[in-house]
């Protein structure tokens, strides 16, 4: 089975769908470098879905080549380019006759692989999403639909593919969930570092989870592709600005925690981990109505401070 | 009115009277009953059952697949039969053939619309995660499309079992024989036949709910 992270590159990839004047996805070119998070997000309709289909052949180009690892999707069998592809949608499409652990040995399966490998791999994939044991041998219909996203999830990496297709993974579940399903997703991917592609028309979830973003417009082109950082402060024009919100300056908080700003001496005031972002902290700050934060480290002592000035500039 | 019931229950006592007495004649019939209609659920079986499954995974031939089903509806056996006969001539193949057309609609209608309405988003998954187009038709539609599938077989299995009756006309031996020969074998006998045949059906499709049962309740194989 495949390891590792590759790299994926849109090369004018196009694709016209049959009796449309306007193309899905047009002369898309961009670069996904190895092992990072490139958020796909637009409004409805721009072509996401499609552009991310055409990677794994779902959906045929029209023109344009996109390659991993420098070879052409075009010149590779379909079915060994799809098996080295993680594929998450929304709808989830867990097997429902299938139990949890049979779903996420479908891959290693294909392959081949051993009963008891692929037993031992879905307990290992289940507790790296986060779900007990337990879990194995329940069916789709006896979850909730978070802990379906998760299986989803551990299905797509069970053959350890280098490259990971999400299309709105986390899209239909309330925002607690979402959010902590966001976490533990970062917090995979720190240890894996897969290439992933990620689909979201979530503006918030683009900045939290992406390396970069890459921004539809209406008609499948790209508007601008750059870090959540850049794209907050140099909107590339009046449709990114627009579309990543007046808030973007508060937006941009969120980009950095406590941890990376130049504390103060320990002192007084509610109390705030490091971890948190600078906008978490300074909502913190206007609840509390302080004007200064004790900051903590992760045991919960007191590090430093910070001032509402510090936390605005 | 008395006496119209009375003669009633004594036709269907008589008629059980006829089985006990008669057990080889009607294990016999019954034997030729079940070759014929079994020969003529396999070979439909074998016909419908791939062209529907394929043709519902490729979510293609609709129009065929209503058109057969609507021409089996409307064609009547006895039809069939009498069209058979001019060419197959008397016998078993006559049989059977009518037969054959009269089990495909209700098995590739069937197969083609349970394998049709499996949900596209578990369809597409496992296209996306890289199973063949047989592998996505076998592991996953067929799974899920199984009760339909077999819906459309009992229902087959029921008709060819009742239509085999009329077989008897066309000198195909089985049940019918005795049924339509009342001169030779009574009431009695006509009755006992039928009672076989309704058995025969019921039992089928017993049979067949089972098997059903078995092949969905497997525990799934942890792959
Ligand atoms: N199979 C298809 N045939 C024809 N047109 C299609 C097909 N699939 C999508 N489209 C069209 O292509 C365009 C892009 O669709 P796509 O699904 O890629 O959008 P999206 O960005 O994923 O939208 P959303 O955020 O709503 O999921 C839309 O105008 C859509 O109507
Ligand atoms: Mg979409």
């Amino acid at each position: 089975m495949p390891g590792q992270a590759a790299e994926l590159v849109f090369d004018e990839a196009t694709k016209q769908y049959e009796g449309r004047d306007e193309a899905a996805v047009d002369h898309l070119s961009l670069t996904v470098r190895a092992g990072e998070i490139c958020v796909l997000v637009g409004p409805s309709g721009g072509g996401k879905t499609t552009a991310l289909r055409l990677v794994n052949r779902l959906i045929p180009l029209t023109s344009g080549d996109i390659r991993i690892d420098g070879t052409s999707i075009l010149d590779q069998d379909v079915v060994r380019l799809r098996r080295g592809i993680g594929y998450v949608i929304q709808q989830v499409g867990l097997f429902p006759h299938m139990t949890v652990e049979a779903n996420i040995g479908t891959v290693p399966r294909l392959y081949g692989r051993p009963r008891a490998w692929i037993r031992t791999r879905s307990a290992e994939l289940l507790e790296l999403v986060g779900l007990d044991s337990s879990y194995a041998k329940r069916y789709p219909a006896q979850l909730s639909g978070g802990e379906r996203q998760r299986v989803g999830l551990a299905r797509a990496l069970a053959g350890n593919p280098p490259l990971m297709l999400m299309d709105e993974p986390f899209g239909a579940i309330d925002p607690i969930v979402r959010a902590r399903l966001q976490d533990a997703f970062l917090a995979l991917q720190k240890e894996v570092r897969k290439t992933v592609v990620f689909v979201t028309h979530d503006i918030d979830e683009a900045i939290k989870v992406g390396d970069r973003i890459a921004i539809f417009r209406r008609g499948g082109r790209l508007a601008q592709y750059d870090t959540p950082q850049a794209i907050l402060e140099r909107p590339a024009d009046e449709f990114v600005a627009e579309f990543v919100g007046a808030d973007r300056a508060l937006k941009a908080l969120a980009l950095h925690t406590l941890a990376e700003l130049d504390l103060g001496a320990p002192a007084g005031g509610p109390p705030c981990p490091r971890t948190s972002t600078v906008r978490d902290a300074l909502a913190l700050m206007l609840q509390m109505d302080a004007q200064k934060l004790a900051v903590t480290d992760e045991r919960g002592v007191v590090v430093g401070s910070v001032t509402r000035e510090q936390l605005l500039s | 009115m008395d006496a119209l019931r009375e003669a009633r229950v004594k036709t269907f006592v008589d008629a059980f009277r006829f089985i006990a007495d008669n057990p080889h004649l009607l294990l016999v019939k019954t034997a030729e009953h079940l070759e014929l209609s079994g020969a003529a659920l396999g070979i439909a079986l074998l016909l419908a059952l791939p062209v529907g499954l394929w043709l519902g995974h490729l979510h293609r031939g609709l129009f065929l697949a209503a058109s057969i089903s609507n021409v089996g509806r409307a064609l009547p056996s006895l039809v069939l039969i009498a069209f058979g006969l001019t060419i197959f001539g008397i016998g078993f193949w006559n049989n059977t053939v009518a037969l054959v057309v009269l089990a495909i609609p209700p098995v590739l209608t069937n197969a083609y619309f349970a394998v049709d309405a499996v949900d596209r988003d578990v369809v597409d998954a496992a296209r996306g995660m890289g199973m063949t187009e047989l592998q996505v038709l076998r592991r996953v539609e067929l799974p899920l499309a199984l009760p339909l599938v077999f819906a459309g077989i009992r229902i087959a299995a029921i008709f060819v079992i009742a239509t085999a009756t009329i077989a008897a006309i066309a000198g195909g031996g089985g049940l019918g024989a005795i049924i339509v020969n009342r001169a030779s074998y009574g009431d009695a006998g006509v009755l006992a036949a039928s009672l076989c045949v309704s058995a025969l059906a019921f039992l089928a499709a017993l049979i067949l709910s089972l098997v059903r049962r078995a092949a969905s309740r497997r525990p799934v194989p942890v792959p």
